[in-house]
């Protein structure tokens, strides 16, 4: 089975942010892979691990993202594949979408894991975009996979429990962080992976052209923030100071 | 006048509060009309109508509710051709986002998602996104034609404005070719609880609250308040609880009378999912914590001490 698995960098979850001079966020402090692709990786390798065959990751950003690349496979995907190009800096989630297809409809998957939505742009959309341009059906929100020949089945995550989805390979797979705990990269691992292959492609050898962005950034301003109420220190009358407010409230 | 186009996400048969919500926005923006798909698309329609939908398109094949997000991109790419509205509006959710996305990548068009509201402006439409971690708020121009813009849940309040709707059957043959992520179960874990977004008090506990055999606390004082418990993603992503109780960016909006912190520090990604709040508890070892600044009262103490006593206090206070 030819797995695919998409991944992404962010900045780093626990880092502050700051902003470029044209209001897209700085990817300065890009350093970390996406924790939700994290346990995409893992998934594809425990996929691979059952059912034999191969687990190639495919990224597109600009060329320090081969860190991300890099660390998959050091968990132990086999190669990569990396995007880059000057023109797809600040890209929307239609020409992301675009450009991991055309990446990876060239490699010709049985199944491509995503994450449910990235940490950082959290649009969530560029799974379901990637499914229909691949022409392929999308089981989503997954906390559990399995596949039995070319039957794929997930447990999908709903609001009071799950639902049991199927289909056929190929099809495209979203994942939850609640599919399975991401290994950590062995010594030898991380040796192996120096020498594994990350092929780098441009938008040109994809033969994909630059679309105009869905949105433009009119403004961005700060968030509406609420104003501090009382601090106190729980010195054993926290509790009635909490239940006066719960009654002020009106909700005992 | 702009024709705007809602879809209006159907569970169990009804039109989910989310889809309600856009379309008190949307009928402030043109002439509406709304999509239902799948069990209870008519019955849906008079909800709609009231809602301020002009026309309702519905269908109620069953393979809208048997598959995933396909028979339903098929319908909507169809009605699009037909009518061409200006504006499409989707639900931040699970379900709708899945649609959306399809939709636009059929269609060519971009979409603006996670959006908190949508305005007409620049002879089009302006939605307001939370950006860079929700510290801060982006007005983006929507460029698509049509446009097509996904709202979180809570950014209106759904109301009635009168009204009935023309209900128009959508002509659609869903193709086999599109019944392929094939919902064969629905198993249910948690009916019996009060739905997070629905409830007036919430209980959300995070990494202070040490461990997920903890979680029982908060559990313990949303049954004696009639709340919901909700959890932060760090706990979530520890696998502690499941993600159907994540409040924040990437998990649910909430919105109640009462929402306690509890062990939560508040990081962006999770306040941006419950600031709207009407009353803010937090309770924290952590002074400095940011959920201290933004709460109306803050208690620096230990969790795993108060919520019980607090719970005993309630139960106390309602027996009394």
């Amino acid at each position: 089975m030819k797995i695919v698995v998409t991944v992404k960098q962010v900045p780093d979850p626990n880092a502050t942010l700051s902003l470029e001079a044209d209001n897209t966020i700085s990817r300065e402090k890009e350093v970390v892979l996406d924790p939700g692709d994290e346990c995409g990786v893992e998934e594809g390798l425990q996929l691979k691990e059952a059912h034999g065959g191969e687990v190639v990751i495919v990224s597109m950003g600009p060329e320090r993202a081969k860190d991300g690349l890099r660390k998959a496979l050091s968990m132990g995907a086999d190669r990569g594949v990396l995007v880059t190009d000057p023109l797809l800096a600040g890209a929307d989630a239609l020409l992301t979408a675009r450009v991991l297809a055309a990446a990876i409809k060239a490699e010709e998957p049985d199944l491509v894991i995503c994450g449910t939505e990235s940490y950082d742009g959290s649009t969530g959309v560029v799974p379901p975009m990637l499914a229909e341009l691949l022409g392929f059906p999308q089981l989503t929100f997954a906390k559990k996979v399995e596949v039995d020949g070319s039957t794929v089945k997930v447990h999908r995550q709903t609001a009071d429990g799950y639902q049991v989805v199927e289909g056929s390979t190929p099809a495209l797979v979203t994942v939850t962080a609640a599919i399975a705990e991401p290994r950590y990269a062995s010594l030898k691992g991380i040796m192996a992976a120096r020498s594994k292959e990350i092929k780098q492609l441009s938008l040109g050898d994809l033969g994909v052209e630059k679309s105009e962005p869905a949105e433009t950034i009119e403004g961005v301003v700060d968030a509406e923030t609420r104003k501090a109420g009382e601090v106190i220190e729980d010195d054993g009358s926290a509790v009635d100071r909490i239940v006066k407010v719960l009654a002020e409230a009106k909700v005992i | 006048m702009a024709s705007i186009l809602v879809y209006a996400e159907l569970s169990g048969g009804k039109v989910v509060t989310t889809s309600l919500e856009l379309m008190t926005r949307a009928r402030e923006l043109g002439d509406v009309y709304a999509v239902a798909l799948g069990t209870g698309a008519k019955a849906a329609a008079a909800s709609l109508g009231k809602h301020g939908a002009k026309v309702v398109h519905v269908n109620e094949d069953k393979a809208f509710d048997d598959y995933i997000a396909e028979p339903a991109t098929d319908a909507i790419a169809s009605l699009y051709e037909k009518e061409k509205p200006d504006l499409i509006l989707f639900g931040f959710t699970p379900d709708s986002r899945e649609v959306a996305g399809r939709l636009a990548a059929r269609l060519g068009t971009g979409l603006i998602s996670n959006a908190s509201d949508v305005t007409s402006g620049g002879g089009g439409f302006v939605a307001k996104v939370p950006y860079f971690g929700g510290a801060k708020v982006a007005s983006m121009k929507a460029n698509g034609k049509p446009a097509i813009v996904l709202v979180r849940p809570k950014s209106f309040e759904a109301s009635e404005s009168g009204g009935a709707a023309e209900v128009k059957q959508l002509d659609v043959a869903v193709a086999d070719g599109s019944k392929r992520a094939h919902i064969t179960e629905r198993v249910v874990e948690a009916s019996e609880k009060v739905k997070l977004e629905e409830a007036r008090v919430v209980i959300s506990g995070g990494r202070g609250m040490g461990g997920p055999q903890n979680f029982p606390l908060l559990e313990e004082l949303a049954s004696a308040l009639g709340g919901a418990v909700g959890a932060s993603r760090a706990v979530v992503d520890a696998g502690w609880v499941p993600y159907s109780m994540q409040v924040g960016q990437t998990g649910k909006s909430v919105r109640p009378g009462v929402y306690i912190a509890v062990g939560i520090s508040g990081a962006m990604q999770h306040t941006v999912g419950m600031k709207t709040s009407k009353v803010i508890i937090a309770i924290n070892k952590d002074a400095e914590a940011p959920i201290m600044k933004m709460a109306d009262l803050g208690v620096v103490g230990d969790a795993l001490k108060i919520v019980p006593a607090l719970t005993a206090a309630v139960k106390a206070k309602k027996n009394g």
